[in-house]
């Protein structure tokens, strides 16, 4: 049967969510001949539709819903409704990533192994390796088009970037480069060169950059097996007394409540809303909610070690032109306990526009101080700090006593740094603003995180199903069909920007489900 | 122009702004009680001494919006920008004020602070307050009042979020109508 597809059809995977996993996930299904039915809580917008203007991009694709924070962390002061900045739409936040696709490191797969038993830290070695990802790896970089692998040559260097490798050279770091990126630096898939506009955060305008919204969703659609139906919010998932997951129920943007009835369900609302969904699914069966009989659904919840450092300069830079992420520095990406933590950090180029500076720079400063800076903005360069964080087992996803416009408790995002994160942030603080000094910065500015891009594990992989949710292939521990296709899986959140991990996860999930179908398994 | 006439519920600054021009200072000044840098013309406005420019103000309280104008620029001060972006920056309290008696009474009572606090230090009020210094010690007294983070929230999107800021600040924002940036200095520095 051909997409669309009935609500009572029961033989189809039905996928919350289309960005990162579940788009790719829906296509990789779709081009195997399953019938998938993808359900997006936002609205589909397209590169023509996006806006080259910071906050009315945000108010098009921003996941505004109500959610709380709590916790140490200063998003909880300065953004207690705004924990995350992620994507409402189809493609989810693949339409606002910078495009940095880089693997994860080998040890990085056995944290608990590599960094030992920290005090406050819940770590755990992946039940996967790196050389068991390597051939999905190959085959997500080959699909998004990332730059200096495939023979695609790296993207042109900007002027943060100029900045950046001057800085790194006199450093003494090795490893700079314009990045690896899922941005064409040439035409390919269909898709053209980027003409270098900035503005990678809301949305390619020429979609150059790869995104789910305008690759994978329409290559699935186009083999008959893929409906993707927008502005679907969903609210829980149903299973049979079986205790096998059943259907997923949603709203439509007129407020009526639908079953879609289905054989196998993937969970990629990324990894604040999944862990919310399986908790909002309780039942008598499952009264922790689905899937956790670990007691770890919603736990351990990673959001990177960040931080940036903006830096002024007695002559102009205009960072903000151009691609916004091709830079990055890796030396400081290896695990070195010398430095005072485990771990490491990658820096990458990073430029906001007048409006988001004026709001992240330091959220809440005033006066002199804060307007000086402002004025220098023509003359600043950029650079994003991004690097393991610990697992915790008391950060995380619960129901909050506030709800959403769907009467549905609002996810209470809660986040007290690890030691290690502090240890590690303020180092790389320091290397940051070293490195903008020995170009001959004036001013640097160690800015604050920004609200979440990055939010992973809580949901997470384990070997042992008493330490987490799902197995190596994102399969629930507890319930055959219900599988979790995001960043929720993530054990550990290693040094490195995770779409391309999240990616390669979920093509070789998609091998998973197609054989777990033919031997009737679920 | 009739500064005592009806207020239109629209008018644009700049309007506003090129009727202004057409006064004389003399005629200005003879309509208007200087309070600080700014005054305020009889009949609802609030404009400079140097009547580069004037707000019509909705919420029938000229010297309270002239008030929330220097406050704006002690917040966030840019030596270079016109009181006109600061006046852009709060307008919307004032309109918001118009319709809302609660919310007008909120910053009639932060703005009374304000004055009180200045008159502790030996001021008429606030507007009268010497050096910058000395009025962001003032503002510094009540940063966590709930007036403050209003105004000081508002001005965040208010003040920045203004293509005028962006022009000043050297930042020239959507390229893709032009072509992206890659012919337009994309890596056009030369001093590293």
């Amino acid at each position: 049967m051909a997409a669309p597809f009935d609500v009572n059809d029961n033989s189809v995977v039905v996928i919350i969510g289309t960005g990162a996993g579940g788009g790719t996930l829906a296509n990789e299904l779709a081009q195997k001949g399953i019938s998938v039915v993808a359900l997006e809580a936002g609205g589909r917008h397209l590169p023509q539709d996006y806006l080259n203007n910071e906050w009315p991009s945000f108010s098009q694709l921003a996941w505004t819903d109500m959610r709380t924070t709590s916790g140490d962390w200063r998003v909880a002061k300065d953004f207690p409704n705004l924990p995350a900045w992620i994507v409402k739409a189809v493609g989810g936040s693949t339409v606002h990533w910078a495009g940095a696709s880089l693997r994860l490191q080998e040890h990085e797969f056995r944290a608990r192994t590599e960094y030992g038993d920290l005090d406050g830290a819940n770590l755990l070695d992946w039940p996967v390796t790196l050389k068991d990802l390597e051939p999905y790896y190959d085959k997500a970089e080959d699909k998004m088009g990332v730059t200096r692998t495939n023979g695609i040559p790296g993207l042109p260097g900007n002027n943060n970037f100029k900045v950046m490798k001057a800085g790194a050279d006199k450093l003494g770091y090795k490893n700079c480069h314009t990045g690896r990126m899922a941005i064409n630096s040439e035409p390919r898939d269909g898709r053209p060169a980027c003409q270098q506009l900035g503005f990678c955060f809301q949305g390619c305008k020429m979609g150059a950059k790869w995104s789910t919204a305008y690759t994978e969703i329409p290559k699935g659609e186009l083999t008959g097996n893929l409906e993707v139906r927008e502005n679907a919010h969903v609210l829980k998932i149903n299973h049979d007394n079986n205790g096998k997951v059943s259907g997923v129920v949603y709203q439509d943007l007129e407020g009526n409540q639908f079953e879609q009835k289905a054989r196998v369900v993937c969970v990629a609302g990324n990894s604040i809303e999944s862990p919310r969904i399986l908790l909002n699914s309780a039942s008598s069966l499952f009264s922790d909610g689905l899937a956790n009989s670990s007691g770890q659904v919603g736990r351990n919840y990673m959001r990177h070690m960040t931080g940036s450092v903006y830096a002024a300069f007695d002559k102009p830079v205009n960072m903000y032109r151009g691609t916004t992420m091709a830079g990055i520095i890796t030396d400081e990406s290896v695990n070195n306990p010398d430095r005072g933590f485990v771990g490491g950090y990658e820096m990458e180029t990073l430029s906001i526009g007048v409006p988001f500076m004026a709001a992240f720079l330091n959220p809440g400063a005033w006066g002199r101080e804060f307007s000086a800076a402002m004025d220098t903005y023509q003359n600043m360069a950029g650079m994003w700090l991004v690097g393991e964080d610990m697992p915790q087992e008391s950060n995380g996803i619960t129901l909050s006593d506030e709800k959403d416009q769907f009467d549905m408790p609002a996810a209470n995002v809660h986040f007290d740094d690890h030691p290690n994160d502090v240890a590690m942030r303020n180092h790389a603080y320091q290397q940051g603003m070293a490195l903008y000094d020995s170009v001959g910065a004036t001013q640097t500015y160690p800015t604050p995180p920004y609200p979440s891009t990055h939010n992973l594990g809580t949901l997470r992989m384990s070997r042992d199903a008493k330490d987490g949710v799902v197995n190596g292939f994102g399969q629930s521990h507890d319930i055959d069909n219900l599988f979790v296709s995001d960043g929720s899986q993530f054990t550990t959140g290693g040094a490195e920007n995770p779409t391309l991990t999240i990616v390669s996860l979920a093509i070789r999930q998609a091998d998973y489900i197609e054989k777990q179908m033919n031997e009737r398994t679920i | 122009m009739k500064p005592d006439s009806t207020p239109d519920s629209v008018i644009t600054f700049t309007q506003r702004k090129s009727e202004l021009h057409k006064l004389t200072r003399r005629q200005l000044l003879k309509r208007s009680v200087a309070i600080g840098g700014s005054m305020v013309v009889g009949g609802g406005f609030v404009a400079a001494s140097s009547a580069t420019w004037a707000l019509e103000v909705q919420s029938g309280e000229p010297s309270m919006m002239a008030t929330l104008v220097q406050m704006a620029r002690d917040i966030y001060p840019h030596d270079q920008f016109g009181d006109e972006l600061y006046v852009a920056a709060v307008k919307g309290h004032d309109e918001k004020a118009a319709a809302d008696a609660p919310f007008k009474q909120f910053l009639e009572e932060g703005v009374g602070t304000l004055n009180t606090l200045a008159q502790d230090q030996g001021y008429k009020h606030y507007l009268n307050v010497g050096w910058e210094a000395e009025r962001t010690a003032i503002l510094k007294s009540i940063e966590d009042s709930e007036f403050f983070q209003t105004i000081r929230g508002g001005l965040v999107v208010g003040l920045y979020n203004q293509e005028a800021v962006w022009d000043l600040l050297g930042y020239e924002g959507s390229s893709f109508e032009k072509g992206g940036y890659l012919e337009r200095g994309f890596d056009d520095i030369q001093w590293v």
